[in-house]
């Protein structure tokens, strides 16, 4: 059993919360994530589960235990370092090896498991080099090896791909996914890159100064926001946020922003009769805005002009930045879309996919 | 920014890099040319030490005498004499009278059985070189020292072999001492929690604007009470205190600045400090445990008041610098013994910062962290 449990757990720094009130269970064999905007308190949450940091108040488990009192070594825990913390006097091999020998591991056995490490990441012709000789990505396979070797309960990922490159980044991260696949075990991640977040994790959790907001799968997160800040933070580009007013006429409820009036659809109608006549945060994400022409089939649609500022044509894809009124928001259109700025343009939204929060807690509605 | 900024800038650049090697060559000077003096002063004989300078073993222009004589009695030596093409009283030709065609006349010796030399201006170089100074401050109990006539004489010999172990008796332990202990603290300082970490450092700091001498009689009493004075140990413990709070501070500076993650990684491997400290710290510090050494060694090898204070006069366990100034005062004169002295009891600090100077490379890190 390697579930990970946060109860109520608080770091203070003196007069300053990193982490409150922070409760989570993480179950075995999940690939978790921490993501959230520098700090949130995702590290720092990391480091209190790997014993880096003491708690100030609440309980970690690390399956049925509590590891408040228990040192690092002892927690059956590996971290992989954003800098990867290499020990650069020795070579790979002893790089990997070190954790075993300070546990009196037989030699035997050391030397079978860095090899078998070895093997899974494919650094074996590096194992006599030392890592001042290694580039960014062997050196990040290198501090992943080092953890794997130990074959602990839980493993801890410190942003471990920041100091990659755009490309090497998008293949580490496919092979974590893999490592984790083969290995079977805890894996609890920390990125502020909520793409990493995205295509790892089984469940992610999203945080903000300190506050845990929300915790779900990938797709019920992209979908189903919990609140403005989780919406704003998952998705590239960003949702757009309208302050709007539901009002009702013939019947039908509309979303009216001033300068758009755009229908509800049958989907959201519960939702949006309960809030009839009051101010909502209205949120819709860039790629459920087409332009008339090429809305996708099977949506309903709702339509509204508006004013193209800056385009940036992305080749599968433009981003059209537009404007209705005073207000600036951004759309994914279709490539073939005739956009330039100046323009006015006709545009679909896709009011199955909207989304509500009330304007004072922020919090979502529907 | 303009291309004339540019230019100027440029301008302003070049002009700083002048004024800095500028600097760097005049000090570079200030620092070497006593140093060679010295080295060639010591392989010089004692004679021309004593009459000429050190730079006189470079070609340079003096007066050589071409032309000797002894005036006849006829000549009177109290009114105007005419010699050798020149003409002037006693005192004229004593201070030397310049002949048109460049050479002098002077009158060398006194009035009654003086000689007269022609001298002119010739390139001369005094390259009378002899290692007999070495020789005689390394060379034991007696040496036999040929004189200018051709006699030789017995000298009693400085032995400097004993004072120079002794140095190194004294300087090892006082140089390895101190660091293994502040590096210790350095580190407990700098990555241990424990509730007074930062007085305690403070203090530590402090003490560095401590000035060794007003604890000198203090600490000579304790010693005398436990048995201390005049000991190897007594000197090894002093030079620690009084190196401890440097070494502390500089080796606190260079450990503090290792990456936390390394040393946090360690810990989840399952290291504890000491394991830490021994398989991580100090292969890392290399770099700031040899410059500090460096500073150690030097400092106690070349300490005089220490060694004189502690270690006291007596012969057997006397240090290089007790021997040298002694040779001072024995010998008053002899700048030829003290001249080659200096330069042996300099041998070792060369040899130990040319050997440990490699260890400066930086980059030892290179590697561990990102990049």
């Amino acid at each position: 059993m390697a579930s990970v449990t946060y109860r109520h757990v608080w770091k203070r720094w003196g007069d300053v919360v990193a982490v409150r009130d922070f409760n989570l269970a993480i179950a075995d064999k999940e690939f978790m994530v921490y993501v959230g905007p520098s700090g949130c308190g995702k590290s720092t949450s990391l480091r209190l589960l790997a014993g880096l940091e003491e708690i100030s108040e609440g309980e970690i488990l690390i399956g049925d235990r509590v590891v408040n009192d228990v040192p690092p070594k002892d927690r059956d825990i590996a971290m992989v370092f954003q800098s990867y913390a290499l020990y650069p006097h020795m070579t790979v091999y002893d790089n990997m090896a070190f954790g075993l020998k300070l546990r009196k591991t037989p030699k035997a056995e050391i030397d079978r498991r860095v090899k078998e490490a070895a093997e899974i990441l494919g650094i074996t012709q590096f194992l006599d080099r030392k890592p001042k000789a290694l580039s960014g990505g062997q050196r990040q396979r290198v501090a992943v090896g080092r953890a794997i070797v130990r074959n602990p309960q839980v493993f801890l990922f410190d942003e471990p791909l920041s100091n990659l490159d755009a490309k090497l980044r998008v293949q580490t991260r496919a092979e974590i996914t893999k490592l984790w696949q083969r290995l079977g075990t805890t894996f609890i991640y920390v990125t502020h890159d909520q793409v990493e977040a995205m295509t790892m994790a089984t469940r992610i959790a999203v945080m903000k100064d300190g506050v845990l907001q929300q915790v779900d799968t990938p797709q019920h997160l992209y979908n189903k926001p919990g609140n403005v800040f989780v919406a704003g933070f998952i998705g590239s580009p960003s949702m757009n946020f309208f302050d709007v007013t539901l009002v009702e006429a013939d019947g039908k409820m509309y979303v009216d922003g001033g300068t758009f009036r755009l229908e509800v659809s049958p989907k959201h109608l519960e939702v949006a009769r309960k809030y009839k006549g009051q101010q909502v945060i209205f949120g819709v994400r860039p790629e459920d805005i087409q332009a008339k022409q090429y809305a996708p089939p099977g949506i309903s649609p709702a339509h509204l002009k508006a004013k193209v500022d800056v385009t940036e044509l992305m080749g599968n894809e433009i981003f059209c930045y537009l404007l209705t009124g005073k207000k600036s928001f951004l759309a994914r259109l279709d490539p073939r879309t005739e956009a330039h700025p100046g323009d006015t343009i006709e545009l679909t939204v896709n009011m199955d996919n909207i989304h509500f929060f009330d304007p004072k807690t922020e919090q979502r509605l529907n | 920014m303009t291309a004339q900024a540019v230019s100027r800038k440029k301008h302003g650049v070049s002009w700083g890099q002048v004024f800095v090697n500028v600097t760097l060559i005049l000090l570079v000077l200030i620092w070497t040319i006593p140093t060679i003096g010295l080295l060639i002063s010591s392989f010089r004989t004692r004679f021309d030490i004593q009459t000429s300078g050190w730079w006189t073993v470079f070609p340079h222009r003096d007066w050589v005498t071409v032309e000797e004589f002894q005036p006849g009695p006829e000549v009177d030596r109290d009114g105007v004499m005419n010699l050798a093409g020149a003409q002037g009283t006693f005192e004229e030709f004593r201070a030397g009278i310049t002949l048109p065609d460049g050479r002098r006349v002077l009158w060398i010796g006194n009035k009654r059985i003086g000689r007269v030399a022609v001298q002119e201006r010739q390139w001369v170089m005094n390259t009378n070189f002899t290692l007999e100074n070495y020789q005689e401050v390394l060379g034991g109990k007696t040496f036999e020292v040929k004189q200018p006539d051709g006699s030789t004489i017995t000298v009693q010999g400085s032995d400097f072999s004993s004072a120079f172990i002794n140095s190194l008796i004294v300087t090892l332990p006082a140089t390895v001492i101190p660091i293994l202990i502040a590096a210790f603290a350095a580190y407990g300082f700098a990555w241990m929690k424990f509730p007074g970490r930062r007085l305690l450092f403070t203090m530590v700091v402090a003490l560095l604007v401590v000035p060794l001498q007003i604890a000198l009689v203090p600490i000579l009493k304790d010693y005398v009470r436990l048995n201390l004075n005049g000991t190897f140990l007594g000197i090894w413990l002093a030079h620690t205190g009084f190196g401890l709070p440097l070494a502390t501070y500089l080796l606190f500076n260079y450990i503090s600045s290792l990456p936390r993650d390394i040393l946090e990684s360690a810990f989840i491997d399952g290291a504890s400090h000491f394991t830490i400290f021994t398989r991580l710290i100090l292969p890392l510090s290399v770099p700031a445990l040899a410059s500090f050494a460096i500073f150690q060694f030097l400092w106690v090898w070349n300490d005089y008041l220490v060694a004189l204070i502690f270690i006291g006069a007596s012969p057997d366990s006397q240090v290089l610098t007790q021997r040298i100034a002694e040779m001072v005062g024995s010998r008053g004169n002899d700048w030829h013994l003290l001249t080659a002295g200096a330069f042996v009891s300099m041998l070792l600090p060369l040899i130990v910062f040319f050997s440990l100077q490699r260890f400066f490379v930086r980059g030892l890190l290179a590697g561990s962290v990102k990049g």
